[in-house]
């Protein structure tokens, strides 16, 4: 079932709406980036995807199980090692799976995230590229159509964000999952989306939308020139606040 | 929003020159991305380090001890105070082997900590679920919160002649007063030791669809566990001077021969050397608990969530 987002609104207490008339769908299966620069609400428009927060307006549309969601900084807990992360979502996700089931599923997921053999370290023994996988594979542990994701790598050093969307987008081939990307890096939207949604800042609305063929993908040159195109919008729109 | 301005800033200018602006995948066969992924996974994450007896651990403070002592016999063999009202070092370990002989020492050791240990398990056991109730529920905290960090500042030696009156000289009154100075200060640790929780533990919490229950068993008492055990540590602390306080006020009855209860006879008798026994006795255990129990487990926990690179403990 697609995601649906209907002149979405919010604000909070008195103050300007943060976002305002938000509309888009996102069809089953789709790994779409929303682009916009920082400030503009995009993480609060995924916590309202995530339940995390309410709209004061308008209406939303999202599969009835909830979503998975993966957080800016691994947001893995401490006192758990990596598979304990994942073991305790898969109990969380179901409270009637056995112990050994889960221990088997959280080792098929740090397989998926080629972290086999790292089980049994502490989040703090991890790097930060490992951790994010992890908070990956806990995400996709829970089960869910649908994995919001708010700017996952963007704190992370290039080789290993390359490496880590290759990675993203390995698993969501496999797995078919719909995906919402936040991010304000114009490049990760462009590898990584099929659709990229441009979010105006105060109030946070989806100015425009952009197309990533298959062209983009293989082609550096076409790639470099849409990367162009959608930085120059995102620059109007940040230039506008100049004043 | 957390941002990196820095990076965007950079990315703008070179927007015209298309060549190396995206990589739209990485080059390179499926098995040397996984050997680049294993190398840097490799280079990025700690060695496992071996443990070992640090001999610096355990030579320091017995060297510090030895040290303080031998100023003590320097300060005692100037001759500027009578021996009787200002024992040296010696005096005073032969009175405690005169005391060990009689039996004191090993008794009024015991009986104290034995009722230091019920007391605090007895804390434990009302606190926890106490403070987690105050730290989860907004309203009851709200109401009872100042309350409870009132009792804390609250000497429990006040509580004596309380006791002493409800339940007369008798255990009652020892437990009692014990209580009353643990279970606030553990019920404040706890409650700290929540509000020290990144909030996005439990927004993590609620998006892996955690109840209320679960939330506070599997995510918020394990996030303020370190905020915990320096409550239990606190807690242990109140404990033991309430005890001590207690025994030293009263004296009689039904109540068994503490380490308080040595100290008031030394005073009674005006003997400096069983005084000092008596105190030091009291800071010896305190000493031991610490390093036994406390201190082994506060470090376990640190450690396991990698809290000590850099402490000096």
């Amino acid at each position: 079932m697609p995601v649906v987002l209907e002149n979405l609104g919010k604000r909070f207490g008195d103050g300007a709406p943060v976002l305002d008339d938000v509309n888009a769908t996102i069809a089953k299966g789709e790994f779409v980036a929303l682009l916009g620069a920082s400030g503009c609400g995009k993480s609060t428009l995924l916590n309202i995807m995530a339940g995390l927060e309410h709209p004061t307006s308008g209406a939303l549309e999202v599969p009835s199980d909830g979503a998975a969601f993966m957080f800016q900084d691994s947001a893995l807990f401490p006192w758990l090692t990596a598979r304990g992360n994942i073991e305790l979502a898969l109990q969380l996700a179901d409270k009637s799976s056995t112990k050994a089931s889960r221990r088997a599923r959280a080792t098929e997921l740090l397989e998926l995230v080629h972290l086999g053999g790292a089980g049994d370290k502490r989040p703090h023994e991890l790097s930060g590229g490992m951790r994010q996988r992890v908070a990956l594979a806990r995400s996709l542990a829970q089960d869910r159509q649908l994995l919001l994701m708010d700017e996952p790598f963007a704190a992370l050093d290039a080789i290993t964000r390359d490496l880590l969307h290759d990675e993203l987008e390995r698993i969501w081939k496999e797995t078919g999952r719909t995906i919402v990307f936040v991010t304000h890096n114009v490049r990760e939207a462009v590898r990584l989306g099929q659709r990229v949604l441009l979010l105006s800042s105060r109030p946070g609305r989806v100015v425009a939308e952009w197309d990533v063929t298959e062209e983009h993908r293989t082609d550096a040159g076409r790639a470099g020139e849409l990367t162009g195109v959608i930085t120059r919008r995102l620059r109007e729109e940040i230039r506008r606040h100049a004043k | 929003m957390p941002s990196n301005p820095t990076t965007q800033e950079r990315t703008l200018p070179v927007s015209e020159s298309s060549e190396h602006i995206t990589s739209p995948s990485l080059k390179g066969n499926p098995s040397e991305l996984r050997d680049l992924e294993a190398g840097l996974d490799n280079l990025q994450s700690d060695a496992a380090r071996k443990a070992g007896i640090d001999w610096k651990r355990v030579l320091l403070p017995i060297a510090a001890l030895v040290v303080l002592v031998l100023v003590w016999q320097f300060y005692v063999s100037l001759g500027l105070k009578r021996r009787d009202q200002v024992p040296g070092p010696l005096d005073v370990l032969n009175q405690l082997v005169t005391l060990w002989g009689e039996g004191k020492v090993q008794e009024s050791v015991w009986t104290s900590l034995q009722r230091g240990l019920v007391g605090f398990l007895i804390s434990v056991v009302v606190a926890t679920p106490v403070g987690l109730l105050l730290a989860q529920v907004a309203p009851l905290r709200r109401a009872f919160g100042p309350l409870i960090s009132g009792l804390q500042v609250l000497p429990s030696v006040a509580w004596v002649p309380a006791a002493i009156i409800w339940f007369g000289l008798t255990d009652g009154t020892v437990y009692f007063v014990v209580l009353m100075g643990a279970i606030p200060s553990i019920i404040n640790g706890l409650i700290s030791g929540v509000d020290q929780i990144p909030p996005q533990y439990r927004s993590v919490g609620t998006v892996l669809g955690a109840n209320r229950l679960q939330m506070a068993l599997q995510i918020v008492l394990p996030a303020a566990l370190p905020g915990y055990i320096g409550g239990l540590k606190q807690g242990w602390a109140f404990s033991w001077r309430s005890l001590m306080a207690a025994e030293i006020i009263a004296v009689g009855g039904t109540i068994g021969f503490g380490l308080g209860s040595l100290l008031d006879q030394g005073r009674a008798l005006s003997d400096m050397a069983v005084v000092m026994s008596a105190i030091l006795l009291i800071l010896a255990v305190g000493i031991l608990i610490e390093l036994l129990v406390f201190g082994p487990i506060e470090k376990r926990l640190l450690q396991r969530r990698g809290l000590l690179a850099g402490s000096s403990r």
